[in-house]
Parts: structure tokens; C-alpha cells; sequence
């Protein structure tokens, strides 16, 4: 056995409970714009479920399977959709960021005024900056705290 | 030399407390009023929160991103191994 895993009773409870914490950063990724919550903290658990992975498996183990490289590639291709969805509103409509998909049939749903239960498809560009900001915040945690677990080590 | 600078000091933030604005009376509460009645409208969000931090000051929300993207490609620069 490795040195840097743990024991095999903490791998398979990470094992059974990844999935389920990815889901649940999922859910507030994509309900950031009914309920609290939003993009960076559901990117910041998503982000602890892999850091959970690395804690358990090993950093090197881990890279396996996600290179920080790939890591860092899937937060820029958040940040390019978080900007290029601002210069689409500037090109479509008035300004930088401009809620364009307002009335349209994707995200477009406008809630009747005051509270009510919410409505997933409403929100214009909300859920789509929500989840370009998850993704970014996914892949930057997540590639941060995998190259620091890799430091650490000696090399191969 | 000491002293003096602490009493200086705990003297201007004595007196700024002083002068603090009481907690819960508002000035001026024409921005909440706009939003809690046009967010919904206008951004077609439940979540006021949420069309203030990405939508009327999304803006920030770019920015913040941008620090965050910063601080990782700086970790990531400083703490990468490169293959020899």
C-alpha cells in the first residue's frame, strides 16, 4: 500500500459519498437563483469533494485521473463563457452583461411578483454566469489544492 | 512614544464610533425599494441576492473571478512542478 493513502474504510466512505456531494454542489449551482447559494459556493463544494479525494486516495492517485492541467483548462473555459456571455448582452443588446435571455423561452421566465416557490427556468443569464462561476471555482480549488498535495511529496 | 500613538488612536476610533450611523435607520432607501420591487421584473430571478451579485453589479462578480483566476495561476506558478 502507498504511503499517502489512507486506510481502505476512509476510501470506500469517500468513494460512497463523492457522488452524492458533487450532486449537491450541482443543486446549488443550478438553483442559485431561487435560493441561497450560488455559484462560488457551490463551486467551493464541489471543490471539497475533490479535496476529500485527495485527502483520502492521495494526491497521486488522484492525478490519475484529473491533471491539474486539465483542472486549470476546465476554469478557464468557465471564465471565457462568463465573459463571453457579457459581450454577447454588449453586442445583443445595450451594455456589458446586459440580461438579454429575459422573455425568452431559454431561462426567460419571469416569477409572478412577491415570494413564491420559483421557477427553475427563469433567471436570464443568472444560472448561465452561476454555473461558468461554478466551473471556475471547481477547477481553481480543486487544481490549487492538488498542486499543493503534490509539493509536498518527494519526487518520482 | 508608544502609549501616546495607542490613546491617539483609540481616541479617533472612540470618537468614530461615536459618530456612527445608528444600526437599522436608513438615510435612504431608494436602491432596496428599485430592487425589491424591479428585480423580479427585470431579471426574472426569485433570488434578490443573487440578481444584485450577478446581474446589477456583475461587473464586480467579472472582477472577482478575474482575482480568483489570478491567485490561481500564481499557485499554480509558484507550486507546479515542470517535468526536467
Amino acid at each position: 500500500m502507498r504511503q499517502d493513502e489512507m486506510t481502505p474504510v476512509v476510501r470506500t466512505i469517500a468513494a460512497l459519498i463523492f457522488p452524492f456531494i458533487i450532486i449537491f454542489s450541482f443543486y446549488v449551482i443550478m438553483h442559485g437563483h431561487l435560493t441561497p447559494g450560488g455559484g462560488f459556493q457551490g463551486g467551493a463544494i464541489g471543490a471539497s469533494a475533490i479535496v476529500m479525494l485527495i485527502v483520502a486516495y492521495g494526491a497521486r492517485n488522484v492525478k490519475k485521473k484529473a491533471k491539474e492541467e486539465s483542472l486549470s483548462i476546465f476554469e478557464s473555459i468557465g471564465g471565457l463563457v462568463f465573459v463571453i456571455v457579457g459581450i454577447i448582452g454588449f453586442v445583443a443588446a445595450s451594455s456589458f452583461l446586459y440580461n438579454f435571455l429575459v422573455g425568452e423561452p431559454l431561462f426567460g421566465t419571469i416569477p409572478p411578483f412577491g415570494s413564491n416557490p420559483g421557477i427553475l427556468n427563469s433567471g436570464g443569464i443568472l444560472p448561465i454566469l452561476n454555473i461558468a462561476v461554478g466551473m471556475k471555482v471547481i477547477g481553481g480549488l480543486a487544481s490549487v489544492v492538488l498542486v499543493m498535495a503534490l509539493a509536498g511529496g518527494d519526487e518520482e | 512614544m508608544r502609549w501616546v500613538a495607542f490613546v491617539v488612536f483609540a481616541a479617533f476610533l472612540l470618537f468614530a464610533a461615536y459618530e456612527l450611523h445608528p444600526f437599522g435607520e436608513l438615510d435612504d432607501s431608494r436602491m432596496d425599494d428599485y430592487i425589491i420591487s424591479n428585480a423580479q421584473n427585470e431579471t426574472a430571478a426569485n433570488n434578490a441576492v443573487t440578481s444584485v451579485v450577478f446581474d446589477y453589479r456583475g461587473y464586480d462578480t467579472l472582477g472577482e473571478a478575474t482575482v480568483l483566476f489570478t491567485a490561481i495561476a500564481g499557485a499554480l506558478v509558484v507550486l507546479r512542478r515542470v517535468k526536467k
